[in-house]
């Protein structure tokens, strides 16, 4: 069945139960961490924004631009166009920063606290030296404060920084300041401004000109404190001819409560420069009612500011009690591409609403959207969508792929795209579909011996083999058995 | 029945089976017997229940067996998931083989093959030894490898779903195969194709279950029995014989006669 624009398509009801039963399964990441925690007192004020520039001894600028940003955020008011519903979030009732305790400089990754490498340990991202994976460089980030960054001197070597964004101001202030905000401006919107105002971490990433990164560069996010939000940060700027590619990981533990996630994450693309960002996200979601999980309000975008530069983005996401999140591509340079690439998996009462924006601004600029929504269990599954192509943007071209798969029978998906085009020699095109998993398919694969799970996983990954494949090797396989285990159930 | 054939040992036993769909009973009473060796056809008008037949056998969740049993190679199916059934040598052949987007032909081919072989506790083929083993069946069905590298069933015409199914039989061996409405769609050459593939995979140790509207693929491939079903029972049984006679005479001679005397009919099926 093909859908037109924008669609909206509810499960029929199926004739068997198998397939409705067929749905949430253990989060296995949702183990809490027993560590010292030194936190400020709930509550947002200038005074919270002072305190938190002060606690990470930053520059002028730096509070100067975030007390910007906690100005505009006052004005602004929560957005509420998104296909989500959440009861009202208490912004006075959210520790803003939270850091495990420890001694404030590591020299080396010995001088950690061996329960944070545990942690990492068991999140399947070992830190230390003898385990470390060997072609990906990791920057682990618990809560607020990134832990440890691996590979930094075979970095430095190329000439490639990465580290966290706490060390980036101290270290490379010239460059943070030169950079932040020039793509996500504070007052692009609430949760970008609120970000701005009181992000405690993230990492920082700077490929120099004409470097192609050696290896593979990673972020790891933790949420280990129940009351905490958690605000980071992430800038990569690749310069002329440089090409770097980056990916981030997300889990948090199960708590009764919602964790706010507010991120913001900027790229920055030079002439001929190419940056591939992939993310798989597995915040952990709530139980099978709904009850906790993290609120994922995140802003990301990237600038493909010389010619020919190139943005990719990967997403596969997983997690999370709600999904607001667009990552998107401003095409400033003329043949500059922005590509797009999501998987979307909601279960049990997962809200996603996510999509990108894909700014043509310069001639013959051209970008690719596929996004696969699954909607399981009694989920919504939104992708909505903006291409816009301005007056230069002559000969500028975009291709939209939007389908959705629904499991079971409480399942909705929607599709919005929003198309405007201010170049009338410019082409866009957009298919949409929407199926579910029969009953018949899954016979016909169990009738040749495969196991209903397995049929069911085959068909998943079937769906999302054009977004797996743009995904780093070590992750493809990685994200496929992540899906599997996602839908995997009580199946009888 | 001949002694010879009547002596090998029974491999699909149906017994006074009825099943319901959505409360509408389709099956009303079916008793079948097939032993090794044997090819026997079904055949009946539309809506007979021939397909329902074929589906309850493989065990299609959207169907309640209500009454009866049926016994696959001596052991009562009932508790059996379709995997299990299939991995146990059961196999259906589709008359209308589903679409799967983005699952490979070539990769379903050897998750299927190697859940039987695992049963059949063979060694499970990796991808290399998987191709050699599927090229002389490929030449069987006379499939143009491309078709490997498609997803499944997906854009196939309907001949070319018809020889993926014989080639997935001709990959999982089974001990009886189904096969409905196999020559329905297909052209002369297809049927041809069909046929050899059938005729060359029937053994003395497999039995072969054919369900047609039509007297062409009897022609290619001579059954042992020929059952005719109507309103969701066998009403008549006889050998090849009476495939003709249906050919000639149409499906409502046996409905008057079954009229008369449904017991008799209902005898010879057991």
């Amino acid at each position: 069945m093909t859908a037109t624009t924008p669609s909206n398509a509810v499960n029929a009801p199926v004739a068997s139960t198998s397939v409705g039963d067929l749905v949430s399964q253990p989060y296995r990441y949702g183990f809490v961490t027993d560590i010292d925690t030194e936190k400020i007192a709930k509550g947002l004020s200038e005074e919270v924004v002072r305190l938190i520039s002060a606690k990470k001894n930053e520059p002028q600028f730096l509070l100067d631009f975030r007390l910007r940003a906690f100005r505009q955020w006052q004005r602004m008011t929560e957005p509420d166009w998104a296909a989500v519903g959440y009861p009202p979030i208490d912004y006075q009732d959210i520790v803003y920063y939270a850091a495990p305790k420890q001694q404030e400089k590591k020299a080396s990754l010995d001088e950690v606290d061996p329960k944070l490498l545990e942690t990492f340990d068991k999140l399947g991202i070992p830190l230390s030296e003898q385990k470390r994976l060997s072609n990906v460089a990791v920057d682990a980030v618990f809560d607020s404060v990134s832990i440890a960054t691996t590979y930094k001197e075979k970095l430095a070597e190329h000439g490639v920084i990465f580290c966290s964004f706490s060390e980036a101001v101290e270290e490379h202030p010239e460059l943070i300041e030169r950079y932040l905000g020039s793509v996500v401006p504070i007052a692009d919107n609430y949760f970008a401004a609120l970000n701005s105002a009181v992000f405690s971490d993230g990492s920082f990433v700077f490929i120099p000109k004409g470097v192609t990164c050696p290896m593979d560069l990673s972020t790891y996010f933790r949420i280990n404190s129940g009351d905490t939000g958690q605000f980071e940060r992430t800038l990569i700027v690749a310069e002329e001819g440089a090409s770097v590619s980056y990916l981030e990981g997300c889990t948090a533990p199960m708590f009764d409560t919602n964790q706010l996630h507010a991120a913001v994450v900027e790229l920055v693309a030079l002439d001929d420069a190419s940056i591939k960002y992939s993310t798989v996200q597995n915040w952990y979601a709530g139980d099978e009612n709904g009850k906790g999980g993290i609120y994922n309000f995140v802003t990301k975008r990237g600038l493909c500011k010389g010619p020919r530069s190139h943005i990719s983005w990967t997403q596969v996401e997983t997690g999370s009690s709600i999904t607001w999140k667009y990552p998107s591509c401003v095409l400033a340079g003329a043949d500059s591409v922005g590509e797009f690439y999501s998987v979307a998996l909601t279960n049990n009462c997962q809200q996603a609403d996510t999509g990108t924006k894909m700014v043509h601004v310069g001639e013959r600029t051209r970008s690719t959207i596929v996004s696969k929504g699954i909607s399981a269990g009694r989920s919504s599954n939104s992708y909505r969508g903006l291409v816009q192509l301005g007056p230069k943007a002559r000969g500028a071209r975009n291709y939209s792929q939007c389908d959705s798969m629904l499991i079971g029978d409480q399942a909705a998906a929607n599709t919005y795209p929003y198309i405007r085009s201010q170049q009338p020699q410019s082409a866009v095109e957009h298919e949409a579909s929407t199926c579910r998993i029969s009953e018949d398919q899954l016979f016909y694969l169990q009738s040749r011996g495969i196991a209903f799970e397995e049929a069911v996983s085959m068909m998943v990954s079937g769906f999302c083999r054009d977004v797996f494949n743009q995904l780093p090797l070590e992750f493809a396989a990685e994200a496929d058995k992540l899906l599997a285990l996602k839908l995997e159930g009580s199946v009888g | 029945m001949t002694e010879s054939v009547s002596a090998s040992p029974a491999l699909l036993e149906v017994i006074d089976l009825r099943a319901c769909v959505a409360d509408q009973e389709i099956l009303c009473g079916v008793s079948l017997t097939v032993r090794a060796g044997e090819i026997h056809a079904v055949m009946g008008r539309n809506g007979s229940g021939k397909s329902t037949l074929s589906k309850v056998i493989a065990g299609h969740p959207s169907y309640t067996v209500t009454a009866g049993s049926i016994c696959f190679n001596g052991v009562d199916v009932e508790e059996m998931s379709p995997e299990e059934r299939s991995r146990a040598g059961l196999f259906l052949g589709f008359q209308y083989p589903v679409e799967i987007p983005g699952v490979s032909n070539l990769e379903f081919l050897r998750v299927a093959t190697n859940a039987r072989r695992q049963a059949q506790g063979l060694e499970e083929l990796d991808t290399f030894s998987f191709e050699d083993h599927l090229q002389q069946r490929l030449e069987l069905v006379q499939m143009d490898p491309s078709f490997l590298e498609r997803s499944l069933n997906e854009g196939f015409s309907g001949g070319e779903k018809k020889r993926n199914e014989i080639l997935q039989m001709a990959l999982l061996e089974p001990v009886v195969a189904i096969l409905d409405e196999t020559d329905s769609g297909l052209d002369i050459d297809a049927l041809r194709i069909v046929a050899e593939g059938v005729n060359q995979l029937a053994g003395s140790s497999n039995a072969t279950l054919l369900i047609t509207h039509y007297q062409r693929l009897l022609d290619a491939i001579t059954p042992h029995y020929v059952h005719v079903m109507a309103h969701g029972r066998i009403l008549r049984t006889g050998g090849p014989e009476l495939a003709h006679e249906l050919e000639r005479r149409g499906y409502d001679w046996v409905d008057e006669e079954a009229g008369v005397s449904s017991r008799t009919s209902a005898e010879v099926s057991a």
